[in-house]
């Protein structure tokens, strides 16, 4: 089976800061694989990159057999790969309902209200629908940001923190929502998370960056244990073992 | 070869001219996120107070030297006593509106104003022609030059000076860069905003009124005469970078070149150019000249 | 359907007015129509957060576009005239909306007003073109039949009132689908259209050009209502104008316009009378206290109340 999107060398620096440095991935369909790094290790610049919000500096990135470096946000999520945010964007004046028929809309679904309607159940908003988008609760937005990403019939989702800001009590719920819904959707889903159960419960692979580049990428179970990811991402105090 | 000195001269009048205003307009926005359309009035206010006071001097027999510092007294007068007015008295209660909604507050303050000025000084016009005619003219490229010119050339760079050495040198003006560069932080750090805004419209306000004042004897003094005028330093601003006082500068130099080429060479085209300037300047640089960089949002 | 309801009964109303009523009113009614076409194309591209202090660009260019067509080239019916303005007007907005749709805020704001100030700089010294004083235009036939002389004004003020109805009714139909909701996402959040796949950019073009285009006929029909047109209808207090109205009547409604220039008009005949030292002054208190006290517009009110009722 061939690869959802492949990135080869990604470099990418803000003056002395290196916030991608030789990025080599590749992500393979029907797969949840979870990003984790210390803030500032590059997660968030890496989904930039991905969606052409951020060019790099050098490096490509293939989308199926296609390079997407160069191209706008507006094209990336036409061609397949959406994405949510760690503060949701949502377009606060409009209520709930609104905000996902835009999305469908736009996406150019056959019937847009019947989508929406299916979406609001799906992503449990259904009691929230007629209420502006920005007068409700912070894990409410978080379902929406996704639920409008999802909108667009992607392969490929990127969700950026999907859990933060929300109660410890409730990120599993939204996950499972999210989760469960990129599932029925057949997509790759790319996550960033910082927390650590989070990330053992639902992602497949786990990558870990730290400093712009990659220090460790395989199964949950591997990556959470290793010894500089603890170090450097969970930040876990290690003594110096004896090499 | 002849014609040129004179255009230039010309443009470089125009120039000075301009830049007291729109380094009063680029100031104000810099520091409040306001592109202030009362500034338009408050040039307005300078000229009428301008021939109000020298009026008075020339007509009590006093040495006709002296109308120049009235022509400055007015300036600072309209500037430290109406600018505080407009400032505590409304836009105070203002901050943090869309800029958009901003600009329609100020224009509001405008049209008031214009009416104010109309009340006071009533419709007629009013003339000063005596501090143009004072110093006399000289020869350039064999024709007669207003010497007034020279001053007013001398007194924009003056005045450039002076605000560069203020914003750059001085404590104070490195707090206002502070502000201009990141209000929240500089609020976090202790500074007084509210102190610096009013500071800031004071100070923004005298170089519109002085703007005014200095223009006074060279035209009839009429209701209306601000209108024109905030259209034009908008452009310069825009043209420099909202908020940019070397921007403001080059701005300025720039339309009052062009502005004093067309209307030599190609007079029906004078309004045109300005604008025509301004629209490629933003095409080339859609920020202007000396544009402000941009945070990341996501 | 409601909407169809109030657009008939608004014709009929209007109908009677150009029928029954004297000259000056059915002149001001005219102006007012004309005006309320001009602030509801501005609705449309504040939809997408854009506020246009230069639509006197596009009001200017309708109005002269029509009055050419009968001083130029002796076309001198009034329906041609109408689609002229805003055909013209449509097109010089389809060429700079190029430029402006990348813009946003204050820059929109003062980019769209310099181009506004460039026509009104070209009028004023175009000596073809009667320089500040402009020049007159007649229009004799309505859609080919002629006219008596004395019924012209109101036979164009029941054209003005189907124009601007059906307008009205279309910008209605277009604030209530999915245009109408993608242009208050551009305002709200650009980022978000961009990922869902629009452009923003596009968004702006075609509401850009809507309200250009709604200028034009606004600025030809008061030409008509005046007989006369000049280089102050592209001015930049025109279209300051023009903005106040917009805000004296919110956004909420597609009546809220053509209320508001009603009330504009009608309070700027009696100041002119009274006071004409004092109505810009008016004007400026009016325009505080509404963003002050009732930030949605005059509309508010009538919503307040049909809500207590």
């Amino acid at each position: 089976m061939s690869a959802v999107l492949t990135a080869q060398g990604l470099h990418k620096s803000f003056g002395a800061v290196r916030a991608a440095a030789d990025i080599n991935l590749t992500f393979d369909p029907d797969t949840v694989v979870s990003l984790i790094g210390a803030n500032g290790a590059g997660k968030t610049t890496f989904l930039n990159i991905v969606t052409g919000y951020l060019r790099p500096d050098s490096g490509h990135i293939l989308f199926g057999e296609r390079d997407i470096v160069g191209f706008s946000p507006r094209q990336i999520t036409k061609l397949g790969i959406s994405r949510s945010f760690q503060i949701p964007q949502l377009f606060n004046s409009l209520s709930v309902r609104e905000n996902l028929l835009v999305a469908e809309s736009i996406a150019a679904t056959d019937d847009p209200q019947a989508a929406t309607d299916e979406a609001l159940t799906r992503f449990e908003l259904a009691p929230y629908a007629a209420q502006k988008a920005g007068l409700v609760p912070e894990g409410i937005r978080k379902l929406l940001d996704v639920a409008m990403a999802l909108s667009s019939r992607s392969k490929l989702l990127l969700l950026d923190e999907p859990t933060s800001g929300v109660s410890a009590d409730e990120k599993v719920a939204i996950m499972d929502v999210v989760i469960g819904a990129a599932r029925a959707a057949r997509v790759t889903v790319i996550f960033v998370e910082h927390d650590m159960d989070i990330v053992a419960r639902f992602a497949g692979r786990v990558v870990a960056f730290y400093d712009g580049g990659i220090i460790a990428d395989g199964s949950p179970d591997t990556v959470l244990r290793a010894e500089n990811v603890r170090r450097y991402v969970i930040g876990e105090e290690i003594p110096h073992a004896a090499a | 070869m002849s014609s040129i000195l004179p255009v230039a001269f010309d443009g470089i009048a125009y120039a000075s001219w301009l830049f007291l205003i729109s380094a009063g307009l680029t100031l104000i926005y810099g520091v409040m996120r306001i592109l202030n359309v009362a500034h338009g009035s408050l040039y307005a206010l300078g000229a009428y107070a301008a021939c109000s006071l020298a009026g008075v001097w020339l007509g009590g027999g006093l040495p006709a030297a002296g109308s120049f510092a009235m022509l400055l007294l007015a300036a600072i007068l309209v500037g430290c006593l109406v600018g505080p007015l407009i400032e505590r008295g409304l836009l105070q209660w203002m901050y943090g509106k869309d800029e958009v909604v901003l600009v329609l507050i100020t224009y509001a303050v405008f049209l008031i104003m214009e009416d104010v000025i109309k009340l006071v000084w009533g419709v007629d016009s009013l003339l000063l022609p005596e501090p143009y005619a004072l110093p006399g003219y000289f020869l350039l490229g064999g024709l007669p030059y207003p010497v007034y010119n020279v001053l007013l050339i001398a007194m924009a760079l003056a005045t450039g000076l002076a605000l560069a050495w203020a914003l750059y040198r001085t404590r104070k003006g490195k707090l206002l860069l502070a502000v201009i560069h990141d209000r929240e932080m500089s609020m976090a750090m202790g500074i007084n905003v509210s102190r610096v805004y009013l500071a800031t419209f004071a100070v923004g306000a005298t170089l519109a009124a002085l703007g005014g004042a200095f223009t006074a004897p060279t035209i009839a003094v009429t209701p209306g005469i601000g209108v024109e005028v905030i259209v034009l330093a908008f452009a310069v601003v825009v043209i420099g970078g909202l908020g940019s006082l070397g921007g403001a500068a080059l701005g300025a130099l720039l339309v009052g070149l062009v502005r004093a080429a067309t209307v030599r060479y190609w007079p029906e085209a004078e309004l045109f150019s300005i604008y025509a300037v301004m629209a490629m300047v933003l095409i080339a640089r859609p920020k202007g000249l000396f544009a402000a960089q941009e945070a990341r949002k996501i | 359907m409601k909407a169809a309801a109030v657009a008939i009964a608004s014709l009929v109303a209007l109908t009677a007015l150009a029928l029954l009523s004297p000259q000056w009113l059915v002149f001001m009614a005219m102006l007012m129509l004309a005006k309320g076409v001009v602030v509801l194309g501005l609705l449309v591209l504040m939809r997408t957060g854009l506020v246009s202090f230069g639509q006197g660009l596009y009001f200017g260019i309708g109005a002269y576009a029509a009055a050419l067509l009968s001083h130029g080239l002796h076309v001198a019916d009034a329906a041609v005239m109408l689609l002229a303005g805003a055909a013209a007007a449509a097109l010089i907005a389809a060429l700079l909306g190029l430029l402006l749709a990348g813009y946003r805020d204050i820059f929109f704001a003062m980019l769209s007003l310099a181009f506004s100030m460039i026509l009104y700089g070209l009028l004023v010294k175009s000596a073809a073109l009667g320089s500040t004083d402009g020049f007159n235009l007649h229009a004799r036939t309505f859609f080919g039949v002629a006219l008596a002389p004395g019924v012209e004004r109101r036979v164009f003020l029941i054209a003005g009132a189907v124009f601007a109805v059906v307008v009205a009714l279309l910008v209605h139909r277009l604030f209530r689908g999915h245009w109408g909701r993608l242009a208050t996402g551009v305002r709200d959040n650009e980022l978000r259209v961009s990922y869902l796949g629009a452009s923003p950019y596009r968004a702006v073009y075609v509401n850009y050009l809507i309200a250009g285009a709604m200028a034009g006929l606004g600025g030809a029909l008061a030409a008509l209502a005046v007989g006369h047109v000049d280089p102050e209808t592209t001015y930049w207090t025109t279209s300051g104008e023009f903005v106040f109205i917009a805000i004296l009547g919110g956004t909420q409604s597609i009546l809220a316009p053509f209320v508001a220039a009603t009330i504009f008009e009608a309070l700027r005949t009696v100041a002119s009378q009274y006071a004409p030292n004092l109505w810009q002054m008016s004007l400026g208190l009016a325009m505080l206290a509404i963003i002050m006290f009732l930030p949605a517009g005059l509309w508010t009110l009538a919503e307040r109340r049909r809500r207590s009722a």
